[in-house]
């Protein structure tokens, strides 16, 4: 079935391709021409909205924490699918209940003979987590297929968890240093403020959604800072141009206008990044189901409106462009010198 | 921007089509590549979560080595101070990590303190030029001698135990008949283990989790074991199980006949007379001499073999065993001969490893990762695809044209680097085809905002390209920051979707830089246009 979809999508793309190539496709305008939407005038709106967001974030982090997955709290995740028919996980519970394993979570995970369990760390360091993945292989038997089986001790646990977080402070630092050296530091800043407001969010809508916290949402997270500043930079490249080129334009018309100039591209990369995470979302399967989702919140949602909304407005409290009129002062002698 | 020399050109497109080549031969089954030149056999492996196999980190235990050479020490120690005759008091004893001693005369002190020193051996064998030795003996006064092993010899034995753990990990995974397992060296004292195929590592770990240190010792006949249950223990004895169950003691003698070091080879087998399964051994020259001489000593006795201090047979020496070869019979199943003859062949590991970290991914499992990834793959590549189409109509073409040359050539890049593809990573090429197109965006933006300032065709798209490029240079960067600190920390299936990233946005940052303006200096040349389609 899916292969006569691609098939067909494949023909689709090759005529339109034809199409284009002899120049019969009407032109397309996501954003037109002349847009001059006053968005700094929204940072009133905006950075309110975005504290209290963040707050909000915060305090679910505190209050209902995140889901950590084995991967930082360790213990034992196995995801078994029945050989025949659908899974009976009221059976399958009591059969683990009986080993008395502490805390025993069972899900339906995917199709209805697949079923996903996680055993909580037990006490008695990594051979007791041993013992426990095979009790519920002894209790479980042959009755169902092994897909996956992950065992996480507490060591390594702690680590990987440490690890984690360090990568994340590294990755944050390293792309500061790097900003302050390409841009001014009022610059490296702003990008700052708008990349922890990023992660917050995102944190928040793990903290919500209750996805599991393990690697792989490092892995989103880290993502979503890469993407969210790779959108912020090309802001701040065109800040940097316009500030080049008018000495004596206000701030906030300035930075105007080179979000407006840059709109356009950003709402169409944002679309084509959208299409890609919509068909992992769809199609790519439960296992990165969760990473995803994270992606889709904090690439799509968030990483486009910080850069619009938060990290180029926020440029004007920083101080940026304020000592252009000695800068341009300075500058013309040189010029007419040079003349 | 827009003018290539011919050389220039040629070399762009033959970086190009050499690194999309690179990615041939995953398209051919691997037996036939096998049959390749060598500099051909470069392709992508498949990460555990996509090919199924089990991925264990094993970790040797540093308390385990360190008390071991405590006990050395000490045993040692006594031995010189016994034989030079030097009284002392209460024994020698572990504690805080050295041993201690009170010499009983206070003037026997200098002598005890230049004989225990002569146990110190210099650090790093004959080459290492530090000066330092492997034990430090100092006089703590009033009588009491410290001998501390100094932290670098501890670090040193550390090292030496992962190096022979490698080894006899490496002998008996490679026991089991799998294909291509890694086994490799992680941090100071782990060592991991991934073993492609593999659905169940339960008998993996069982094999791994066995010391394997084999014993030949004689029963201690002058005490029969319940006595010695009740506290009537020889010095020189002591206490065993029995590895079958039921738990069977037996006082065993502590003295080591022969070891299992000394033996070359052992064999699963049947017994001709019970046909049970045994494991048959031969012993080495040294072994087979000393195990000959203490046969015949104790004709009519009991002796013992002993596996990781649990007795497996207690059989009594009916005549001497001069041949160097032997068999073991204890309540075997052939699996469990099996094992043993695995275990003693590949030696005894220095010291005990636990399974830390597992993961296991069933075929089932990783086939349909690999069928999702790739439907979701080719739909949102579809799905940009007609979206650049519509877009930009025939600079989507060009667009187009350029991210399917950049997914190919992240293929061969990745094949070049016999890189692993993990789901993540599949995940992260779809990514990249999603942020491939956004080079082109800010290329043709820009140049409509260029012909929107009023300059004409030509120079409009030469502004878009020398402009846009410095952003997509920025803006690529830090993105790649990202990917190589997720490189660093991460293992595994991140691992595999921090190469994909940043493999993407180097051949994107490439393809936007050489390929893009080549296509459209192309067709400039070709059609001298008077207005761009964009």
């Amino acid at each position: 079935m899916t292969h006569y979809v691609l098939i067909g999508l494949g023909i689709l793309i090759a005529v339109l391709t034809v199409v284009a190539a002899l120049g019969l496709l009407p032109s397309l305008r996501i954003v037109p021409d002349n847009t001059h939407f006053d968005f700094t005038r929204f940072r009133r709106v905006s950075f309110p909205v975005s504290a209290a967001l963040s707050i909000v974030a915060i305090t679910l982090f505190f209050t209902h924490g995140l889901n950590f997955g084995i991967d930082f709290r360790g213990g034992t995740l196995l995801e078994v699918q029945a050989k025949s028919g659908s899974a009976d996980i009221a059976a399958m519970r009591s059969a683990l209940d009986t080993l008395r394993l502490g805390e025993v979570q069972l899900q339906q995970f995917g199709g209805p003979a697949d079923v996903l369990i996680r055993v909580a760390e037990q006490p008695g360091g990594d051979a007791a987590q041993q013992e426990a993945v095979q009790k519920v292989r002894g209790a479980l038997g042959d009755s169902v297929e092994y897909r996956r089986v992950e065992v996480v001790g507490p060591r390594v646990s702690g680590e990987l968890l440490a690890y984690g977080m360090l990568g994340l402070m590294l990755a944050i630092v390293s792309i500061l240093i790097y900003l302050w050296f390409r841009f001014e530091w009022q610059f490296a800043l702003g990008a700052m403020i708008a990349n922890v407001h990023d992660i917050v969010l995102t944190i928040g809508f793990m903290s919500i959604s209750q996805v599991d916290f393990d690697l792989t949402s490092i892995a989103a997270l880290l993502t979503i800072l890469g993407y969210s500043l790779n959108d912020t930079v090309v802001i701040y490249d065109r800040i940097r141009e316009m500030l080049r080129r008018y000495k004596k334009m206000p701030m906030p018309q300035l930075l105007n206008e080179s979000i407006n100039s840059t709109l356009s591209r950003s709402i169409i990369t944002h679309f084509t990044v959208t299409l890609a995470l919509l068909a992992l979302l769809l199609f790519g399967g439960h296992a990165i189901h969760s990473f995803t989702a994270v992606m889709m919140f904090g690439v799509v949602l968030v990483g486009t409106y910080t850069s619009i909304f938060i990290a180029a407005p926020v440029l004007i409290y920083l101080g940026v462009g304020e000592h252009r009129e000695d800068a341009a002062e300075a500058a013309t002698p040189a010029k007419k010198s040079k003349a | 921007m827009l003018y290539f020399t011919r050389w220039r050109a040629l070399g762009i497109v033959l970086t190009a089509l050499i690194v999309c080549l690179c990615a041939v031969p995953n398209f051919f089954p691997e037996a036939q590549v096998k049959t390749w030149p060598a500099w051909t056999q470069r392709r992508l492996v498949l990460g555990l979560d996509l090919q199924g196999g089990s991925y264990l980190l094993l970790e040797v235990d540093g308390n385990y080595v360190k008390k071991e050479r405590l006990d050395q020490i000490r045993d040692e120690g006594r031995r010189v101070l016994r034989d030079n005759k030097i009284g002392f008091t209460g024994g020698l004893t572990v504690r805080n990590d050295a041993v201690e001693v009170r010499i009983s005369k206070e003037s026997d002190v200098p002598t005890a303190l230049s004989k225990l020193r002569e146990m110190a051996q210099p650090l790093g064998g004959l080459i290492g030029s530090s000066g330092q030795r492997d034990l430090d003996v100092t006089d703590a006064g009033g009588g009491l001698i410290r001998l501390t092993p100094p932290q670098a010899a501890m670090i040193e034995r550390m090292r030496k135990t992962i190096e022979q753990s490698i080894q006899i990990v490496e002998r008996r995974v490679n026991e089991l008949g799998t294909v291509e397992p890694v086994i490799q060296r992680q941090g100071n004292d782990r060592i991991l283990v991934q073993v492609p195929g593999l659905q169940d590592p339960t008998r993996l770990k069982e094999l791994l989790g066995k010391t394997a240190k084999m014993e030949f010792r004689m029963v201690d006949t002058s005490v029969p074991p319940d006595q010695a249950q009740q506290g009537r223990l020889p010095p020189e004895s002591e206490l065993l199980m029995s590895a079958s169950p039921p738990p069977t003691p037996y006082v065993v003698k502590k003295q080591v006949l022969v070891a299992g070091g000394d033996l070359t080879d052992a064999q699963a087998s049947f017994d001709q007379r019970t046909n049970e399964p045994v494991v048959s051994f031969k012993f080495n020259t040294s072994g087979a001499r000393k195990f000959s001489q203490a046969t015949q000593e104790n004709v009519g006795l009991p002796f013992a073999i002993v596996l990781d201090n649990k007795v497996i047979s207690a059989p009594v020496i009916r005549e001497p065993i001069t041949g160097g070869q032997g068999q073991i019979s204890g309540s075997f199943t052939v699996q469990s001969a099996n094992d043993l003859a695995i275990l003693l062949r590949a030696g005894a590991l220095p010291a005990p490893l636990t399974v830390v970290e597992e993961r296991t991914v069933g075929p089932g499992l990783g086939q349909d990762s690999i069928e999702k990834g790739e439907l979701a793959a080719y739909v949102g590549s579809i799905l940009v695809i007609i979206f650049m189409l519509l877009t930009y109509r025939l600079f989507g073409v060009f667009a187009n044209i350029a991210v399917a040359i950049n997914v190919a050539m992240i293929f061969g890049l990745l094949s070049l680097l016999n890189a692993t593809l993990t789901l993540p990573g599949i995940a992260g090429i779809v990514l990249t085809v999603g942020i491939a197109v956004d080079s082109n965006v800010l290329i043709y933006e820009r140049i409509r905002e260029e012909l929107r300032g009023g300059r004409n065709a030509i120079s409009a798209i030469d502004a878009g390209f020398k402009r846009a490029l410095a952003t997509i240079l920025d803006s690529n960067i830090t993105t790649f920051i990202a990917a190589a600190v997720l490189f660093y920390i991460g293992t595994g299936p991140v691992r595999g979707f921090a190469v994909t990233l940043g493999i993407g946005i180097i051949t994107t940052v490439f393809t936007a830089f050489t390929l893009t303006r080549l296509i459209v200096a192309g067709w400039v040349r070709w059609k001298r246009p008077q207005s761009v389609p964009i």
